[in-house]
Formats: structure tokens, sequence, C-alpha cells
């Protein structure tokens, strides 16, 4: 019986290499490209890395990018973000600011419908940024507009925002979702997208549909299905066998095996860095997270993790930022062993070391570079332990709840306004959960904030990079590459400056 | 009492001393550092400089498919001493004595045996967390059952045999003819159970660190470098040819020598 069994176990390996091997000769023959007929309609399916937040509240899920990007086909906001960047007029038709930009005032869009069939009126407005700014409640839902002091409408079709200080930026997060006057978002996903939202079965999948009243160009496809798959490598044999049609994100390694699909190559615009809990008893000496610094060699990481694909960067933002990113600060840390040690002995900690990097299983990408990340600080005496956990429980427990020593994930930006990268780190907010604490950053922050010269701005912004690099706030290491795969007979994929994923140019194609 | 001349044990013996074998020598010396990377030979081919070729970091397979065969190996032998341990003296102490502590230790035993083994696993990790110690604890609690089981069943069998009534009536101490007498003859039986343990022992660890949840990265055990070697089936299967053959050597082995011990004792 046992015999039987090992020969069965022998068998089925033997007829899994052989299966994979014969995959791979079929997919080298296959030709990427798109040349057929644009078909108008039908369906694809999407393949996600982590299911949505359990809430799908536009103004809440402010914390999980992978959500975002799924709701930036449902809902929109007074403006909205194009692929080059910019930001476009979407429910709103124009605005004008003046002179102390501290009042924005918004024409309306005519015609405007929500997925409900409603037309969108000055009340929607009213209410959806009353809301998401907190003025009934106090408390802000989205912290970007948390300086909205009051919101009101002067017409029918006019709606004037004044805020409680200038901010010439404002602008940017005016992207906050419209949503119906009195709804309820958890219960009803009401939006003025591209695509309404038709049902979600957690943990497997989502399904929008085009909706075909929409105001702009519509979305080509009729459907799009978004199934979760968590695990890395089911989602690349899920693309091999065709019951994908397109994911996003990928690494080097997963496209590694997806030869015969149309493989387009970008960045993710993330700052992937080793955050570390400035809390936790070694990394709240500056000096042992300078050695950090100095003890990883970008470039190795890059050239070990994912074949030198990605851009190292230095501090709290990533090149698509065009104005604001620093490419001088990416070198402020040359890789020096000696120095790292030196540093560390310096404070306290001459044999090093022990700490764990707590990683999100599901992100192949982070996961990858941690391992990389332990091998590069082994030289300096720095033990380092990874911790694998659920993209659920590392939200709560590392993001929410600050529990972690350090962890490698990457921050994205909702807009690309530099306050959407800098923000966090001011000593009081709440999204700063590595617990940076720095009197002169939140001055200098403060600083630019109040602001209203672009290019005094703009080097206020600067200085609170280089404070973020000078004082090692973490280790900054990448933009990650992100890969997307598509099937031969899908087309259309944009990439955005932003952590978005457009489903209203995608298409099939004979 | 072993059939030395059984050819199936013959090839366990040879089998399972070559793997022990590499094992100890790997705990000492491996040709390179396991999980030293090197960007610039990333996946290459086996060859003469690495046995096994390399992964994804340039790390040399060879040299973590010995050291992941012994992290396995040691996790294996851990979680069935444990398992036996325990299992030995719940079996023998509900076995001589029966009555209701053997019916409430036997139906806790039933319970236990009757959660998907996988399952009782996770739950134990999902409550003490990963990592190599929690997955001996959760494995060797896992065991338990069936050595108690079998031993029980040995005991109340020969409980009754002469030899143990003769040493009863000669007033030779309950514990002593237990674990002097009773004992040393229920081994045949025991030792092949220890070798189906222990392989089964092999397959959940290669199971759990499959799914990420037993030895974790960058440490190398046969599991993790399976999980890890599946991202490239098609660009170098001997990646993973070489850690699922290091596994199936090592239960091949076991397998074959609980053969040769002549038991048919329950899987």
């Amino acid at each position: 019986m046992r015999k039987r069994f090992l020969s069965l176990v022998l068998v089925v390996l033997m007829t899994a290499a052989l299966c994979a091997c014969r995959g791979g000769k079929s997919g080298t023959e296959a030709s990427p490209g798109s040349t057929g007929e644009k078909i108008n309609g039908g369906e694809i399916t999407v393949g996600i890395a982590a299911d949505l937040d359990t809430s799908l509240d536009p103004h809440v899920s402010s914390s999980s990018a992978g959500t975002r990007e799924v709701l930036f086909n449902i809902y929109e906001g007074l403006v909205k973000p194009d692929s080059d960047g910019n930001l476009i007029p979407a429910v709103a038709e124009a605005y004008t600011v003046n002179e102390t930009a501290d009042t924005y005032t918004y024409t309306l869009r005519e015609g405007v419908r929500f997925h409900n069939g409603n037309v969108v009126t000055v009340g929607d407005v009213v209410y959806s940024l009353s809301r998401a700014a907190g003025l009934d409640t106090g408390a802000a839902l989205v912290s970007d507009v948390s300086g909205i002091a009051a919101v009101e409408a002067s017409d029918d079709k006019t709606v004037v925002v004044t805020l409680s200080a200038p901010d010439t930026e404002f602008n940017s997060h005016m992207t906050v979702a419209i949503i119906p006057a009195g709804s309820d978002p958890d219960a009803d996903v009401v939006g003025t997208g591209p695509f309404r939202f038709v049902s979600r079965t957690p943990q497997d999948s989502v399904v929008l549909e085009k909706f075909s009243d929409y105001w702009g160009v519509p979305a080509i496809l009729d459907k799009v299905t978004l199934k979760v798959i968590p695990d890395g490598q089911t989602m690349v044999m899920s693309l091999r066998s065709g019951a994908v049609d397109m994911a996003e994100r990928l690494t080097t390694s997963q496209i590694a095996e997806l030869s015969g699909l149309n493989l387009l190559e970008g960045s993710s615009n993330v700052v992937q860095a080793l955050y570390l809990n400035n809390d936790f008893a070694p990394f709240s000496d500056l000096r042992v997270r300078q050695a950090l610094c100095y003890a990883i060699d970008k470039q190795a990481v890059l050239d070990l993790a994912s074949d030198g694909h990605g851009t190292p960067v230095g501090s709290s933002m990533f090149p698509a930022f065009g104005k604001y990113f620093m490419p001088e600060l990416t070198d402020y840390y040359q890789p020096d062993v000696e120095k790292a040690k030196a540093l560390l002995a310096e404070a306290g900690y001459p044999n090093g070391f022990t700490f764990t990097i707590t990683v999100p299983s599901n992100m192949p990408a982070h996961v990858d570079v941690a391992q990389v990340l332990v091998e590069l600080l082994r030289p300096i005496g720095v033990t380092a332990k990874i911790n694998q956990v659920e993209w659920a429980t590392w939200l709560e427990e590392a993001y929410r709840n600050r529990k972690f020593e350090a962890t490698v994930v990457g921050m994205d930006a909702h807009g690309l306004a530099a306050s959407d990268m800098l923000a966090r780190f001011q000593s009081d907010s709440g999204k700063n959960f590595i617990n940076f604490s720095n009197a002169d950053y939140d001055a200098v922050y403060a600083q630019a904030m109040a602001t209203v010269d672009e290019d005094a701005q703009t080097a206020l912004f600067k200085q609170c990079q280089t404070i973020l690099t000078e004082q090692a706030a973490s280790v900054y290491i990448q933009d990650v590459a992100s890969f997307v795969a598509l099937q031969n007979d899908v087309a259309g994929y944009r990439y955005y400056p932003l952590y978005v994923m457009d489903l209203a140019t995608l298409y099939r194609h004979e | 009492m072993f059939q030395i001349k059984d050819k199936n044990f013959r090839a366990g013996l040879i089998i399972t001393g070559a793997m022990l074998l590499i094992i100890l020598v790997g705990t000492f010396w491996t040709p390179y550092d396991p999980n030293a990377m090197n960007a610039s030979i990333k996946m290459s081919a086996p060859s003469l400089y690495h046995l096994l070729g390399t992964d994804n970091f340039g790390r040399d397979i060879f040299s973590r498919v010995v050291e992941g065969a012994g992290a396995t190996f040691l996790i294996a032998l851990a979680s069935v001493a444990i398992g036996l341990v325990l299992g030995l003296v719940i079996g023998a102490l509900t076995g001589w004595y029966g009555g209701w502590v053997d019916e409430v230790l036997m139906r806790l035993n039933d319970s236990i045996t009757a959660f998907p083994s996988i399952l009782l696993a996770l739950v134990l990790i999902a409550i003490f967390g990963g990592g190599k110690y929690n997955i001996i604890l959760a494995l060797g609690v896992l065991f338990i059952p069936t050595f108690a089981r079998i031993v029980r069943m040995e005991v109340a069998r020969q409980k009754n045999l002469d030899y143990v009534r003769n040493a009863r009536l000669m007033g030779v101490k309950d514990m002593r003819i237990l674990f002097v007498h009773i004992l040393p003859n229920t081994l045949p039986v025991l030792l092949s159970t220890v070798a189906i343990g222990f392989n089964n022992a092999v397959l959940a660890e290669a199971s759990m660190s499959y799914l990420g949840i037993g030895v974790q990265p960058p440490d190398p055990s046969l599991g993790r470098m399976l999980n890890e070697a599946q991202a490239y089936l098609v660009s170098a299967p001997w990646y993973a040819l070489s850690a699922g053959l290091a596994i199936i050597l090592l239960v091949l082995g076991f397998g074959l020598l609980s053969d040769g011990l002549g038991g048919d004792g329950l899987a």
C-alpha cells in the first residue's frame, strides 16, 4: 500500500515536470502584440493580489492602495488624475481659486449621473465633502481635506469650499469621491465612474459592469471580474492557463514564467523602504538607523531581488513626482560596511542586534527584498528575522496598531501633491506608523503647507525630504518595477504615475 | 527479529544512511554558505561549481538542499520524539489500567484524530504563532494520538499474556511490568510506527513550510524551497526537482526501513 503510494507520488511529480516543460515550449511560440480588430464590449477577469477592504466607503478606505485603485473606476471626485498625472475636471467642469488660496469655487458639470440614475446636484457635492472633511462629526474621514472650514452651494451648480488656512495644493485633494446625498457607501456603492459596482464575494471576487450613462468616454468592456488571488504563484498559473486575462504589479520572478504573454514594464509608484519603527529600542537611535542605511546597498538589492529593475530612491518621494523628486538624495548614504559598524559601536551595539522584519506574505516584491536585506545586514552583525503575515494582519497590527519592529512595504500617493508622500511623517499624524518624530520636520512641513509661492513651497518640501534622509527615518530603497501581464487578446492598459488601475481603456481584440 | 536480508530493508538502510551522512556533514560544512547571495550567477543550471545549480538569488541549491534537509529532518525528529514520548506514556497507562481514564483519554484521542491533521496544525500555529519551534510543537501534539493508540492496543493485548501474569503473581510492581516487561515487546510494532510517523512528519513539515507558516525565509527547509522553486518550475526545473527529490529520498528511505521492520502499522 505504502509502496504504491510512493510510486504514485513519483508519477505525479514526473507528470507535473513534463507538463511544465511542454508549457514552456508552446509559450515561446506565441507572439505578443495587438494586431487584431478592437472589440466593443466583452468581459475580462483581472487578478488582484489582495481582497478589497471590508468597507468600500471611498472616504475611509484610505489605507489600502489595492482597494483605492479599484474604487478609482467606480467613484470620481470633482477632479480626477489622468494617465499623465494631471488633474482633469470630472464632476466639476471648472474651478477658480482666490488669491490667498483659501477659497476654491467649483462649477459642476451638466448632466453627470450617479450609477442609480440620479443627476449629481450641489447637494450631493456638499454632502460628500462635508462627510469627508468631518464637518458634522468633527473628525475628518479623509485627512487630506481636514483643512476644509466650510462647504456651501452658492447656486444650483456652484460649490464654494472655504479653507481654514491657505493651501495651494488643495485642488489635488478634490479627487475625494462624490456620493449621493444622505447615502451610506457601506450599504450602497454608488458613484459616478465609468464602472458600476455589481457584487462582491469576500475573499473571492468583485464584479463591475460598464456604466452606460457615464458623462465622459465610456468604458469599452461590458464587464470586469476582479478575482482575488493572494498567492503569487497561483497568479502566475492562472495567467498561464488563461483563467485570468490581466494582472498588475507582477515581479521579475513572476514574469520569468510568463514568456508567451503580452508583458509591459513600468513602475509601481511607491516608495519601497525598510520602514523602521522609530519607537523600537535600537531604531530610536539615529546612529543605528544611519548604520542600516550605510549597510544596505540599493543597487545590490535591485540586482538580487529584481534583476536590476526598479528605480532607487533616497527619500519618501518617487520619480513620478517630477518637481519634488530629489535624485541627489538617492546616494546620500554610500554603501560602507565599516562606517556602519562604527556607527553601531558608537550607539552601543558593537556586536549588532537582532530584529524582526514583518512583511505581507501576498507581496512577493517585498518578501524578496526582505530576504536580500537579511543578507546585506549580516556583514555589520545585525541579524534580521523575517515574519510573514497576512495582508489583513499587517494592516491591523503593523500599520494601525504600529506593533512592529521593521517592515518592508511600499507607500503610495493618493495624488501628485507633495503632501501625499510627506504628511504622514508629522509627529502627530494618524498615518505616521513609523513613529517618526522630529520638530524640525514638523516646522518645515507646516511652513511649506502655508506657503503660497510655488517655488518657495517646492524648496520647503525638498527640505522635508532632506530631513527624512538625514534623519534616516527609514531605509529608503526603490520605486518597485511593476510588470503588467495581459493575455494576447487584451490591450489598452495605461500606466498612471499613481497607484491606479484604469479599467475603462482596456479592450479585447481579435 | 528484523529481517536484515530483506531487500527493501537494505535499500532503506542505504538511502537513509546516505541522507543522514549528508545531513550530518552539512551541519558542519556545506560547499557554499546556504544563504549567501550572488547576483552574477542567478539561476545558473547545474554545473561542477554548483552541483544542483543556483536559485533566484544566486544561492547554491546543493548547499541549501543539504541545510534544508537537515532542518526538515530535525523538525521531523523532534516532533516524532514529542509524539512518541507522550503517546507512549498515555498509551501504556490507559492500556494497563483501563477504566474511565482510558475512556476519557481515548475519546480525546479520537477527537484529535478526527481533525484533518494540517487543519489542526494550522489551529495550533494560529494560537502559538509560526516558526520552526512552534511547528515542532504543533506536529508533536498531532502525533500523540497515533502512538498512544498503538501502544495502548499492544499493552492491552499483552497484559493478559502468561508472562505478564507470572510477573504479577511474583509481585512485580505495575510500573516495572509495564515499562520493563511489556514495552520491549511492543518494539517491533512501535519501531515501524515511528518510521511511518517520521515520514508523515517530513511531509507535514514540507507542507507547512510550503504554506509559508513553517521555517521562515531566508533559512532553507525542503518545503520552503519547494515553495520558492515553484515560481521557476519552467525556467529552472532543477530547483524544484532538487528539493522534491530530497523529500522523496528521505521519505522513501524511512518507508523502506519500516517495511523491512515488518510492521504494517497504522499510517
